[in-house]
């Protein structure tokens, strides 16, 4: 590679230099026995590296689409996207992401601790090591103490901590989270969302939540992507400024209640077009 | 008052438990079999009687149809004892011993069990990995059981024995025949039994097929797997005995049912179904032992 190549790529290198995920006019068709269903149209997005966004949308609105094709567990059918500047597919060799999905799955004949380590044998990482993070991982979930357990006697939550474990033991960078807590009570959601961030500041780990509660979304976010369905697209994107360290009292000010005023508009009027 | 016994009676506690209604039913079970035997019994015994010109009296008829030597339906204490003989009074190495028969008949249904099984594993991992497989293979799997193992099995007795195979392989051919389609059907469930969840976080991981395999698959097809494998042991049996009724009644259970049948001694073949029946109970207890010992080691809530 010659000098002036180099010179050339660095000026062709985005304009946010940390963008994780970068993604234009990707659209996504379902081909179905009634025809193309448009899950995704025009999705142009940005996520920068410590950013936590968050996607809201009623159902259908292709939000768990959008995440899976962020995973490589969906393919685009046009547009562009990257992840750390490679394609999905490639991202997801690299093991660049955890994914968190709307139940535990975890493996029942496994115990807890051989839950977490399981992306970690996979990856063929040394036993002793494999151990040291499993214990790492869920004491990040508060969940040490639970590592002979077998799934079956945890709760609900616990069991979705441990998956959280799971996708935190291989330590990658991206976080995606799809309705992760959206089966459980609001008591129990509203703690893990006050771990989700405790977590998320420690760590400095790149988060995509998908989620259909809006105190959840505007709590938890720095960045809001509000989405409407058929077709699926982004209506609005809306950065907050509260501080990365906050905490459920922040739901009581006006400025929360100004953001989420105005996520309920835009939901309300991605609904009004398709009625 | 004073002196009677409190409490439920001896009646309600006998069937409070699982021991009372098990043996009011086994009881039945005797009483009805006692009562088969003197009712198929009695038109021989009374055409004795008459040919002998002998007065006979009812409860003569009874005893007399419980202890004939060549009943239609032996009585249980006739089996039973003609077992006892068999089993514990004859050593195990004289011809005559069922423990000898059911060794021979075991063997081989033992080896057709593992092969039946490692086969129908092997069926099974192809029929879900490999497409082409499940579209070529199946069919054949299926009409394979079709056929029905008596017509079948002397042909594979003779085949194998004009290329010199005899003895024990043969009919654990005819075992293997039969037993590797319970377990290649359980298995292609049970290794497709995963959720699609699970299948997606093996893929988030990058994991290789055989890894996905090892990882989730298998584990998953293990209910489904012993499940099959107790339907197998019992008919792997079924074939050895099959097996043994062409090869001229040489040694086995099915040899005794054989020159049971060929001489009318129906005490011997009542003796050797239910050594039969016990030895596959007992395989089938211990297949579900081992089941239980897995999937308490896989952590399966007891």
């Amino acid at each position: 590679m010659t000098l002036k190549q180099v010179v050339n790529n660095v000026a062709e290198m985005p304009a946010s230099k940390n963008a994780v995920v970068d993604i234009k006019n990707l659209s996504l068709t379902f081909q179905t026995a009634d025809g193309p269903v448009y899950a995704l149209s025009d999705v142009d997005l940005t996520i920068n590296e410590g950013d936590f966004v968050s996607f809201i949308g009623p159902s259908g609105c292709g939000k768990t689409t959008l995440l899976r094709v962020i995973a490589d567990l969906e393919k685009a059918t046009g547009g562009d996207i990257s992840i750390n500047g490679v394609s999905p597919e490639q991202a997801r060799e690299n093991r660049a992401y955890g994914y968190v999905f709307q139940a535990p799955a975890l493996l029942p004949w496994r115990s807890i601790e051989r839950n977490v380590t399981l992306p970690l044998e996979i990856m063929e990482i040394s036993k002793e090591e494999r151990i040291k993070r499993a214990h790492e991982a869920l004491k990040l979930v508060e969940l040490n103490g639970f590592e002979k357990k077998f799934p079956w006697q945890l709760s609900g939550g616990m069991q979705q901590r441990a998956s959280i474990a799971r996708a935190l033991s291989f330590d990658a960078d991206l976080l995606l989270m799809d309705e992760p807590f959206g089966a459980l009570d609001e008591i129990v959601r509203d703690h893990l969302n006050e771990q989700l961030l405790k977590l998320w500041a420690r760590t400095n780990k790149t988060v995509a939540f998908v989620t259909h509660s809006i105190p959840e979304a505007v709590y938890l976010s720095t960045k809001i992507v509000v989405m409407s369905p058929r077709p699926g697209r982004i209506i609005d994107v809306i950065e907050t400024d509260f501080p990365r360290e906050r905490n459920l009292d922040i739901r009581e000010t006006p400025e929360f209640l100004e953001i989420a005023h105005r996520v309920r508009e835009g939901l309300r009027a991605g609904h009004s077009n398709d009625e | 008052m004073t002196g009677s016994l409190a409490g439920p009676s001896i009646w309600s506690r006998m069937m409070s438990g699982q021991t009372g209604p098990v043996c009011v039913v086994l009881i039945a079970l005797f009483v009805l079999w006692y009562v088969g035997a003197v009712f198929m019994n009695a038109p021989t015994q009374i055409d004795k009687y008459n040919r002998a010109d002998q007065t006979w009296t009812t409860s003569q008829l009874i005893e007399d149809t419980l202890a004939q030597e060549r009943p239609i339906l032996p009585a249980p204490h006739q089996v039973a004892q003609e077992m006892y003989k068999t089993i514990f009074a004859t050593s195990i190495t004289s011809k005559r011993s069922l423990v000898y028969h059911s060794w021979v008949t075991l063997s081989s249904t033992l080896l057709g069990f593992g092969i039946g099984t490692i086969l129908g594993i092997v069926l099974a991992v192809g029929i879900v990995h490999v497409m082409t497989l499940e579209k070529s293979l199946m069919p054949w799997v299926i009409s394979s059981q079709t056929i029905p193992i008596l017509a079948i099995a002397p042909m594979i007795i003779v085949v194998l024995g004009a290329i010199g195979i005899k003895g024990v392989v043969p009919k654990a051919v005819i075992s293997t025949y039969l037993c590797f389609f319970p377990v290649t059907i359980s298995m292609v469930k049970g290794l497709r039994s995963p959720q699609v969840i699970q299948l997606d976080l093996m893929r988030t991981y990058n994991a290789s097929k055989w890894q996905t395999f090892w990882q989730l698959r298998l584990p998953s097809a293990m209910p489904y797997l012993f499940a099959s494998l107790k339907v197998a042991i019992a008919i792997s049996l079924v074939g050895a005995i099959v097996g043994e009724l062409p090869t001229g009644a040489q040694a086995g259970l099915g040899a005794r049912l054989l020159a049971g049948s060929y001489y009318g001694q129906t005490i011997q073949i009542w003796s050797a179904l239910l050594t039969a029946a016990f030895v596959a109970a007992m395989m089938v207890v211990i297949v579900g032992w081992c089941e239980r010992r897995v999937l308490a080691r896989m952590g399966v809530k007891a």
